[in-house]
């Protein structure tokens, strides 16, 4: 009876271990050899360690689209040749024409399926008059040429002398795919009062921009719209005052694992964890991250958050807001958007206004 | 030194694993063996490195010393001594005074006649430690990946660590590892607290007996485990820890490189709600 007692219980127990490795295993894909990267001092594990089948996924979705033939920087200018011509006005007849077929390819190859919005050139012309700014895609698309010569001329410290252009976020999307709307995604209706089961302060579900921690789904909002204060350790070793809230450290913690997720690294990539704020610590990588932290709230406040206006109702989030950018809307998962294609090397004409 | 009464009783000849008689003696009350000897060598060695590593380091203060193991450039390989060679011998050395430790264990169960169960337990502290140091540096190409020796030092990689996987809670080995750490603290304090209620009572009444322990248990939670079974689970739940805590780390880098939230993207992709 006993005997019978005993391998009932180990062959329960053994079900039980194979079960567990059975599921742990079933969510592994990534299999030895990984492909490691030393960024500090031997042995306190400043180490980036990554899939090598990943990163091939991840370069292969990250490929940088046909360039089209550069065109002839004399001649008269198209605000000279075309009418209505507010912005890119500086560039050349055959610059300008350049500029216009590559976005169309970037942004409007195949126009929105299922809706009337118009293809290719008529995503955002009236093709019986082209000057005709009626379509709100022509006044976004002007707002985001400026946005781009704005990013290319003011902010390389974070995006160097790579650059950016329309492909860096829409990547052949009228949209691009990976923006933030206020909210987070998260049911309104929790957030707020949550009835018998109690507000949820717009976290505690797998948030769909955060890594899907359950920390706070829009970190976005305070930090980046807002501005608040990301820093939220202390400056000393112990505590001499009544330091912020575990809310506050959350909604930090929420925006560094987007950023984390966005670019496909670790923690370790910007921080020594033994300090995060510590700067002489950290890997040099911070300090493009800081500015991009930067150019991201100087963007959304001047140029995403402002169009609101101009969309149709149907394009903006629950809260009515536009849909606006963070690290993932370039970066895509890849550390170097676009694979580093030098976009503004091979489109000057994205560069600063010429006179 | 004056042996207790009974001990002459277990000091019996025979029992060694390799090596016949040879070292089959104690020393005062200390049983020697082949494997004590090796664990003694080991372990001086593996001092002596230590204090010289921390001479060329140029500080004797325990908090900070920092034996660091090899840059990744060396792979597996073996790097100069001020570079980590001195990790790896020192690993090297620790290992042998462990694995010696355990054997010269063996040695004294079969002395005694016991089972296995004390070197078994060793063995699995000992499995997490190697995992740590040869396992998965192994799996993941270099040596460098493995812990360094310092106290402070070794806490900088355990939070390295933890963050290249965003946030290591959700690691569903570590979870059940904390799991079976907290349980059994939980078992051990609930035996404690038993067995220290029993044997003291009130005064002037008599010391209770294991089926007055049973009877509490039975009355608390409708279920005794009894006296040989708590020492059976306990010794479960302490192993079931140290083994899911080396399972927890193997699988962080050679067999998962996101961070640990996103693992449990097959969770929330579930057809029943996603």
């Amino acid at each position: 009876m006993s005997t019978q007692i005993n391998s009932s219980i180990r062959f329960g127990a053994i079900a039980a271990a194979a079960l567990g490795f059975g599921m742990l295993l079933a969510g592994c894909q990534q299999n030895p050899p990984e492909a490691t990267q030393q960024n500090g001092y031997r042995g306190v594990a400043l180490e980036q360690v990554q899939s090598p089948k990943l990163l091939a996924k991840l370069a292969e979705a990250n490929q940088a689209p046909e360039v089209v033939p550069p065109g002839d920087r004399t001649g008269p200018r198209a605000s000279q040749v075309y009418q209505n011509v507010k912005v890119l006005g500086d560039l050349s007849e055959t610059e300008f024409t350049r500029i216009m077929v590559a976005m169309t390819g970037w942004v409007a190859p195949g126009g929105v399926a299922g809706s009337d919005e118009g293809q290719g050139c008529s995503y955002c012309h009236n093709l019986n008059n082209m000057a005709d700014e009626s379509k709100y895609q022509y006044q976004t698309a002007r707002r985001m040429i400026q946005m781009t010569r704005e990013i290319n001329s003011n902010w390389t410290n974070h995006v160097g002398a790579t650059g950016v252009s329309c492909y860096t976020c829409h990547r052949g999307n009228p949209i691009p795919a990976q923006t933030w709307f206020t909210g987070g995604g998260h049911p309104k209706n929790l957030a707020d009062g949550g009835g018998w089961l109690g507000a949820n302060n717009g976290q505690n579900l797998a948030g769909k921009h955060v890594g899907r921690a359950s920390l706070p789904a829009d970190p976005f909002t305070p930090l980046i719209q807002f501005a608040e204060t990301i820093r939220v350790t202390g400056k000393t070793a112990l505590p001499t005052a009544k330091g912020e809230t575990i809310a506050v450290a959350e909604r930090t913690n929420a925006l560094m694992n987007h950023m984390s997720e966005s670019l496909g690294v670790n923690c370790t990539f910007c921080h020594n964890s033994r300090a995060f704020a510590e700067w002489k610590d950290a890997p040099p990588q911070r300090v493009n991250a800081f500015h991009g932290i930067r150019m991201l709230r100087e963007i959304n406040a001047n140029y995403l958050a402002p169009l609101n206006t101009t969309y149709p109702a149907t394009k903006l989030g629950p809260e009515g807001d536009a849909a606006k950018a963070y690290c993932a809307t370039c970066h895509q998962g890849a550390q170097k958007p676009v694979n580093g294609a030098p976009m503004l090397g091979e489109y000057p004409e994205l560069g600063a206004p010429r006179n | 030194m004056a042996m207790l009464s009974f001990e002459r009783k277990y000091r019996v000849r025979g029992g060694t694993l390799i090596g016949g008689d040879l070292f089959d003696f104690w020393v005062g009350p200390f049983y020697v063996g082949i494997f004590g000897v090796t664990a003694a060598f080991f372990s001086f060695l593996g001092t002596v490195l230590i204090f010289y590593g921390a001479s060329l380091q140029g500080t004797f203060n325990p908090w900070t010393i920092n034996i660091a193991p090899p840059d990744l450039k060396y792979g597996l390989g073996l790097a100069p001594l001020a570079e980590g060679g001195l990790w790896q011998i020192i690993t090297i050395c620790a290992i042998g005074a462990f694995v010696s430790w355990m054997l010269r264990e063996v040695e004294i169960c079969r002395k005694l006649g016991m089972g296995f169960h004390v070197p078994v337990a060793f063995g699995v502290a000992i499995f997490a430690y190697v995992t740590l140091v040869v396992i998965r540096p192994v799996l993941l190409g270099a040596w460098g990946h493995g812990f360094p020796y310092g106290i402070f030092s070794h806490l900088d990689w355990v939070s390295n660590v933890g963050y290249q996987y965003l946030n290591f809670m959700y690691n569903p080995a570590h979870m059940i590892a904390v799991t079976f750490f907290f349980t059994t603290t939980l078992a051990l304090s609930l035996h404690g607290a038993l067995v220290l209620s029993a044997t003291n009572p009130k005064d002037g009444e008599p010391v209770k007996t294991p089926e007055h322990e049973n009877a509490y248990f039975r009355d608390f939670i409708g279920y005794s485990i009894g006296t040989i079974g708590i020492h059976r689970l306990g010794l479960f739940l302490a192993l079931s820890a140290g083994f899911w805590s080396a399972i927890c780390i193997v699988i962080s880098g050679p067999f998962w490189t996101q961070g640990w939230p996103r693992w449990w993207s097959w969770w929330l992709d579930l057809p029943i709600w996603s």
